[in-house]
């Protein structure tokens, strides 16, 4: 069994923030243009606007960290070292995809970077980040656990169940609220009785900090702090960000016409934009250099997700048991 | 049409309905996560907040498991909710309240109070939505006693079934589909019912049964349609209700062809086709051969390629071929042309929902 290890975590390093997230944002705005062409038959849940979140607390985590998503799982899956290619794949329903067709958009999973999957019902990813975090703690790996979730999903009762038990145990999981301020269309004011959310969860005895401007350098930052202490059994730690989905809940489209919020709030969330304020710090060649990089990237999995063959129908059976 | 009746959408004879009995009935209330945004539950709750304002139609947190407590305390006390759900996988955070109290808190109250409760549901085909949001789950609940189970297959029965459903004194589960909801048929204006436990023959024919299951009464109705063609002449059977479930009418139907292909929307270990299949044994125990075959989902969970989620469903060729075997056993294997199994409805579903 191996024992406890307690690393430095690595430098903060505004390139590779950047990197991160321009990846993210390229390549979800790539599925967004290919959408309407009907080759990605899997509805897909955007992270447009949100991808600093994911990168912040993803960037000081080590390989044999794990992250757990949402079905709006994109930038967690990326972020976490996911593989483009087989996400690409995973999209088109290709062979080649994370989960061979198997998943789709909702369920990206790759268990060599520790990307624990995803699950299309709200709430439910939750407890199972819990008990892998519970294995690392009895396996002595130093290992923790990014869970990420929705305001939504604080709703489920599962979360205050999982709150109280992590707490309890000490679980070493990093408890990630991307706080949108909607469900599908339902904002926040018709389904808390108070936005305390922080303050509910400390009863548990967590700590837990508010990210008004979901800034990544600061977020990251945050994370980097708390992984060592948490590494060594310190328990749970619980932040919400609160963010903007750009676009619309489901599908590539927008949805500020429909009457239920803004534009002018959109644009108060662009100025925030993790692109644009982490491209800012960079000196202009190397960020020109990143840039082309990324697409070069980008092409060729897009590439890889086209030319990669259709699963055998006789998939269909297998692995409907280990 | 002169006597009131007109071609009316799936979806909005479900809309239809709940206004009729709103208005009726100041007991009845719906609520649900996103009943009241300008979706509408795909449409299906519209014009219903604007009518009858915030109170009576109010969306959730994302608490399934709580809310449906909520529903049956305020059964009890003689409201009648109508609890929706924009997929019937989220049913699965319900269940400790429907098996546990709602589908028997009648009875274990020596009958002291009733539980007139309506669940919606949905069943998304997948469209690569994967395998948390295309299942199909009434087997679940047609095991439960105490429980009722609706599963109208278009628009007439969606809207006469959601009133009786309302107007029962029972917890009753509504399963609607997702793909059925463009559907048009004629539905007349005012209030009716279609009551549970009254199966219909949708086709007359001689040579095989077919019974069908939700939106697989459409399959089966075009799987016949190619039969025909095929000189195979098909009687199909729509349930509506699952539970209480009228099989008096699958049995007279096989007592005549002694042939049954049971069409299910979801799987066949422990479904409504295999209670159905029972029950045809045990009826017709005795009266001479009876030939039983079953087709429904793989059993597998739904995949999302494309390629696999094809042969993941059932469709009017595949329903075609299996009646075919069953009536013409000396004949040789015969399948339609692929091209000519197709339903025009799937044709045209394009993602997301
Ligand atoms: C248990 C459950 N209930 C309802 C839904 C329908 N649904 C899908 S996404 C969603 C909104 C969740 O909002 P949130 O957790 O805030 O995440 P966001 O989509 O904003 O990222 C809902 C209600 C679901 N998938 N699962």
């Amino acid at each position: 069994m191996p024992a406890t290890k307690s690393s430095r975590p690595k430098k903060a390093d505004p390139a590779r923030l950047y990197r991160a997230v321009r990846r993210i944002r390229r390549v979800e705005e790539e599925v967004a243009r290919i959408y309407p062409s009907d080759k990605i038959k899997s509805p897909v849940h955007l992270s447009i606007g949100q991808e600093g979140i994911a990168v912040g607390v993803c960037d000081p985590l080590e390989p044999r960290d794990a992250v757990s998503g949402t079905y709006r799982g994109h930038a967690t899956y990326l972020a976490k070292g996911g593989d483009l290619n087989a996400m690409m794949a995973e999209l088109f329903g290709k062979d080649t995809g994370c989960a061979r067709g198997k998943g789709g958009s909702m369920h990206l999973v790759d268990m060599k970077a520790n990307v624990l999957g995803c699950s299309a019902v709200v709430g439910t990813t939750v407890p199972v980040a819990a008990g892998f975090a519970m294995a690392q703690k009895m396996r002595k790996t130093g290992a923790v656990v990014a869970c990420f979730l929705g305001d939504g999903a604080s709703e489920e009762g599962c979360f205050p169940e999982t709150l109280n038990f992590a707490a309890l145990h000490k679980l070493p999981v990093i408890f990630v609220c991307e706080n949108n301020g909607f469900a599908i269309h339902e904002p926040l004011a018709k389904r808390w009785a108070t936005t305390k959310l922080c303050e509910r969860v400390r009863t548990y005895g967590i700590p837990a900090t508010r990210f008004t401007d979901s800034d990544t350098a600061k977020i990251r930052d945050h994370i980097a702090k708390a992984l060592p202490a948490m590494r060594k059994g310190g328990g749970p730690i619980f932040l919400e960000c609160l963010t903007w989905r750009w676009r619309e809940h489901v599908g590539p489209g927008e949805d500020y016409d429909a009457g239920f919020r803004s534009k002018a709030d959109l644009a108060k969330w662009q100025k925030k934009d993790p692109v644009v304020v982490l491209g800012k710090k960079l000196d202009k060649k190397l960020k020109a250099t990143i840039d082309a990089e990324i697409e070069a990237e980008l092409a060729a999995a897009v590439n890889f997700a086209e030319t990669s063959p259709w699963p055998d129908a006789k998939e269909l059976y297998s692995d409907v048991f280990a | 049409m002169e006597d009131g009746r007109r071609v009316l959408r799936y979806v909005d004879a479900l809309s239809e309905a709940v206004a009729l009995e709103m208005a009726r009935d100041d007991k009845v209330f719906l609520f649900g996560l996103d009943v009241d945004d300008h979706k509408s539950i795909q449409g299906s709750t519209r014009g219903l907040l604007e009518r009858f304002g915030k109170e009576r139609v109010f969306t959730t947190p994302l608490s399934e498991d709580a809310m449906t407590g909520v529903a049956i305390g305020a059964a009890m006390a003689g409201m009648r909710p109508i609890h929706v759900h924009i997929r019937m996988d989220f049913l699965m955070l319900c269940m400790n309240q429907i098996v546990n109290i709602a589908s028997k808190a009648r009875y274990m109250y020596g009958g002291q109070v009733k539980v007139p409760m309506v669940v919606r549901s949905i069943i998304g085909k997948s469209w690569g939505q994967g395998a948390q949001h295309s299942q199909a789950l009434h087997s679940l609940f047609m095991h439960l006693p105490g429980m009722k189970v609706a599963a109208p297959s278009n628009a007439h029965d969606a809207k006469g079934c959601t009133i009786a459903a309302i107007r029962d004194d029972n917890p009753v589960l509504m399963m609607e589909h997702r793909l059925l909801y463009p559907t048009e048929a004629v539905v007349n204006e005012g209030a009716y019912v279609v009551p549970p436990g009254r199966s219909r023959v949708c086709r007359f024919g001689r040579d095989v049964t077919i019974v069908g299951v939700s939106n697989m009464v459409v399959e089966a109705l075009r799987a016949a349609e190619l039969l025909a063609e095929a000189g195979v002449s098909a009687e199909v059977i729509d349930p509506i209700w699952l539970a209480p479930l009228d099989s008096e009418t699958i049995v007279e139907s096989a007592r005549r062809t002694r042939k049954v292909l049971i069409a299910d929307n979801g799987w066949l270990n422990c479904g409504a086709s295999a209670e159905i299949a029972a029950r045809l044994a045990e009826a017709l125990a005795g009266e001479g051969p009876i030939q039983i075959k079953r087709v429904g989902f793989a059993p597998t969970p739904c995949p999302p390629s494309p390629e696999l989620e094809n042969a993941f469903y059932p469709n009017p060729g595949t329903i075609a071929a299996a009646a075919y075997a069953l009536a013409k056993p000396d004949a040789p294997a015969w399948a339609p042309d692929p091209a000519a199994t197709k339903l025009a409805y799937q044709l045209q579903f394009k993602g997301p929902f």
